[in-house]
């Protein structure tokens, strides 16, 4: 089964015309041919304006409506520059996409507010912003992360970091544990989801047997999914914070990476995590033997 | 970003909002002149710095003059800022280097029945911006929150209705206002959530928002930041930046498209991404030694993007040895040893260099890195270059 991505899931991409938007369609629509030759998985993908053409092989659309009809598309990449992401989650939405994936990185938080707003009422499940996307091994990738550091097996993954989640893909496939579903939701202050929707998703998984969360300092995210694994999660919970040593009101390259007013600091998501049972490593070098010792 | 109080609350002027009357001085002249102009038997002389706790920071040049004054003649105005421009204001928030006071923003005295604070933020668990005032003016909100919990107030607001006259009521009565302070209250709060909102402020805060004995509500102190990202649609905000109260390698980083925060340690780190470099300085921090910076070199990482990096770094005289981590993704790792190699003949190393690389293609980078014939030490794992890179410090 496996959460958000499925044999069913068919992608196109808003930006597809983009320098980043074709170089990570063709990334995907590789990953997904490897696995699901012959499927289409990967359908086209969106540039206004740029309708009734093809690069690459990919069908361009002028709206993401159109590319679902005529494609049967449910999922949108999106790698637009960051003035018109927030335009383009909300098409994507309306258009009746199930999962939209916004990988770019810079959107205003105040678009963000926005979008949230207007999203209040959607079935639609937005990952991200500035995020490296979701992965289920084996199946398709709808991101910009490399594939083959994904093993498929039964750990689900969420991170709010790109690099550190291929990290622990990385050091979990060295322990010899796969992934059902790899997530990034994302280092901006707003995300469309975070940690406790995906801890719904992971525990009601069948094929999710613990759940890696990986978080870093800023807002008060990593204290809630504790609050939610004391009351909901059954499965093991192993994790990593990053940013035990950044220094308070500077932002570390995340938006929302930051430590303020005494509060976020690394220390307090730590011990509210392992407070509830889970396995924190200290070091970014103990993710996958943290995971492995939760298993036990 | 950040601005001056004078630049806040010119920006408050504009929207409607009230501010006790100021005038910008960057010499005693223009000091001595401005409390003339102001016409009040007291003004007060407030330094200019991006920094809070001004009123209790002293000059190093002289330790007995406060960085907020109060100042009753022309005279009285001169010979303060003789002593404040040009001096060096040490604050709880400076550090201890403190920073240099260019600008003074000389204010109208005024008659002051109460001081209260407000503040605007985004509360990222609501997904939207919140308004959060207290009677206890003047004080740090976080340790009012800390202490005394119960005398928070919070509204929170939808970024497109605004805050609603009701909502200001309901923060007024619970401040016991009077009748006329509660209709201001009512103009006044919906008004600066409109423009937290308009102006896409990361934050807006007013320490203390004063009540004056005839019930007008004004700004006595003004301090906002906005939101990096949303500053290509204000233009003319972007221009009130002030480059010199930045840390000027973080301001050529970022010119670089580098993130680059710079720490108090000595191992410089070059990283790609945030949550890695992050993880990178804890790291080093857990074998015992002290992170010299924060340096994300981004996705691509370039010959150039590297150069800029390991120059950046290596200004930095604290500096004695740099580990670089990549996690060579769609970024293959025999690439990014290109770029390293390149990099380090161009900049010149003196001191040692650890490499961590994973990812795609990572045998073949090792191998290129240890035929180099440079003086590189090329790590296994994340624990072995911690070691070796605290190892290289003891020699």
């Amino acid at each position: 089964m496996s959460i958000l991505v499925t044999k069913s899931t068919r992608i196109i991409c808003q930006g597809i015309t983009g320098k980043s938007g074709l170089f990570h369609s063709q990334k995907c629509r590789e990953y997904a041919e490897e696995y699901q030759p012959g499927t289409g998985v990967f359908a086209g993908g969106v540039t206004p304006g740029k309708g009734d053409s093809e690069v690459d092989g990919f069908p361009v659309f002028n709206s993401v409506a159109e590319a679902r009809i005529k494609t049967g598309a449910n999922t949108s990449m999106i790698l637009v520059p960051p003035p018109f992401c927030a335009d383009a989650i909300l098409e994507a939405a309306d258009a009746g996409m199930q999962l939209i994936v916004a990988i770019t990185e810079g959107i205003p938080v105040m678009d963000m507010i926005r979008v949230r707003s207007a999203m209040k009422n959607s079935t639609a499940r937005l990952i991200g912003p500035n995020c490296p996307g979701v992965i289920t091994p084996g199946v398709a990738k709808i991101g910009i992360m490399p594939g083959y550091i994904h093993t498929p097996g039964r750990i689900g993954i969420i991170s709010k970091s790109g690099t550190l989640t291929y990290e622990a893909a990385w050091q979990l496939g060295r322990v010899g544990m796969g992934q059902s579903t790899a997530v990034g939701i994302g280092g901006d202050p707003i995300a469309g989801t975070n940690f406790i929707d995906l801890l719904a998703l992971f525990q009601s998984d069948p094929d999710t047997d613990g759940i890696m969360l990986i978080g870093e300092i800023g807002g008060s995210a990593e204290q809630e999914a504790a609050e939610y694994i004391q009351s909901h999660v059954t499965k093991p919970v192993a994790g990593f914070i990053a940013g035990q040593t950044a220094p308070p009101g500077k932002r570390m390259g995340h938006a929302g990476a930051i430590i303020s007013g005494g509060g976020g600091t690394a220390a307090e998501k730590i011990a509210a995590l392992r407070s509830v049972g889970a396995v924190i490593a200290d070091s970014p070098a103990g993710m996958g033997d943290a995971m492995k010792q939760a298993m036990q | 970003m950040k601005i001056h109080e004078y630049q806040a609350k010119a920006l408050f002027r504009q929207s409607d909002i009230a501010v006790p009357r100021g005038i910008v001085a960057k010499t005693a002249d223009e000091a001595a002149a401005a409390f003339g102009e102001l016409g009040s038997d007291l003004a007060v002389m407030k330094s200019q710095i991006h920094a809070g706790g001004r009123g209790k920071g002293r000059f190093q040049e002289y330790p007995d003059q406060a960085g907020v004054v109060l100042v009753r003649s022309s005279e009285e105005a001169r010979e303060n800022a003789v002593r404040m421009l040009g001096s060096t204001l040490v604050t709880l928030q400076t550090g201890k280097d403190g920073k240099q006071v260019n600008t003074l923003f000389v204010e109208q005295g005024l008659k002051i029945a109460r001081e209260l604070y407000l503040g605007i933020v985004v509360d990222r668990a609501v997904g939207g911006p919140v308004v959060i005032m207290s009677s206890e003016g003047g004080m740090e909100i976080e340790k009012v929150a800390e202490e005394s919990p119960e005398k928070i107030l919070s509204e929170t607001f939808d970024a497109s209705q605004g805050l609603f006259p009701y909502q200001a009521r309901k923060l007024a009565y619970a401040l016991d206002f009077s009748s006329k302070a509660v209709r201001n209250a009512e103009k006044l709060l919906p008004q600066l959530c409109r423009f937290f909102v308009d102006n896409d402020c990361s934050m807006v805060e007013i320490n203390p928002l004063v009540l004056t004995e005839d019930d007008q509500l004004l700004a006595l102190d003004a301090k906002m930041s906005f939101d990096d990202n949303a500053m290509f649609r204000h233009k003319a905000l972007a221009e009130l930046r002030d480059l010199s109260e930045e840390d000027p390698a973080e301001v050529e980083a970022g010119e670089a498209g580098l993130s680059y925060v710079n720490l108090d340690g000595s191992i410089g780190c070059l990283v790609n991404g945030a949550g890695l470099a992050m993880s990178t300085m804890d790291l080093i921090k857990l074998h015992g030694a002290e992170p010299a910076n924060f340096l994300d070199v981004g996705g691509g990482a370039n010959v150039d993007q590297v150069t800029e990096a390991f120059r950046i770094i290596l200004r930095d005289d604290a500096v004695k040895a740099v580990l670089v981590n990549i996690f060579g993704g769609i970024m293959r790792c025999d690439v990014v040893v290109e770029a390293l190699l390149e990099a380090y003949e161009n900049v010149g190393f003196s001191v040692p260099l650890i490499v961590r690389l994973e990812g795609t293609n990572v045998e073949k980078a090792r191998q290129m890195l240890n035929d180099s014939g440079r003086d590189i030490i090329s790590a296994e794992d994340l624990t072995d270059a911690a070691q070796k890179v605290v190892a290289s410090l003891s020699v």
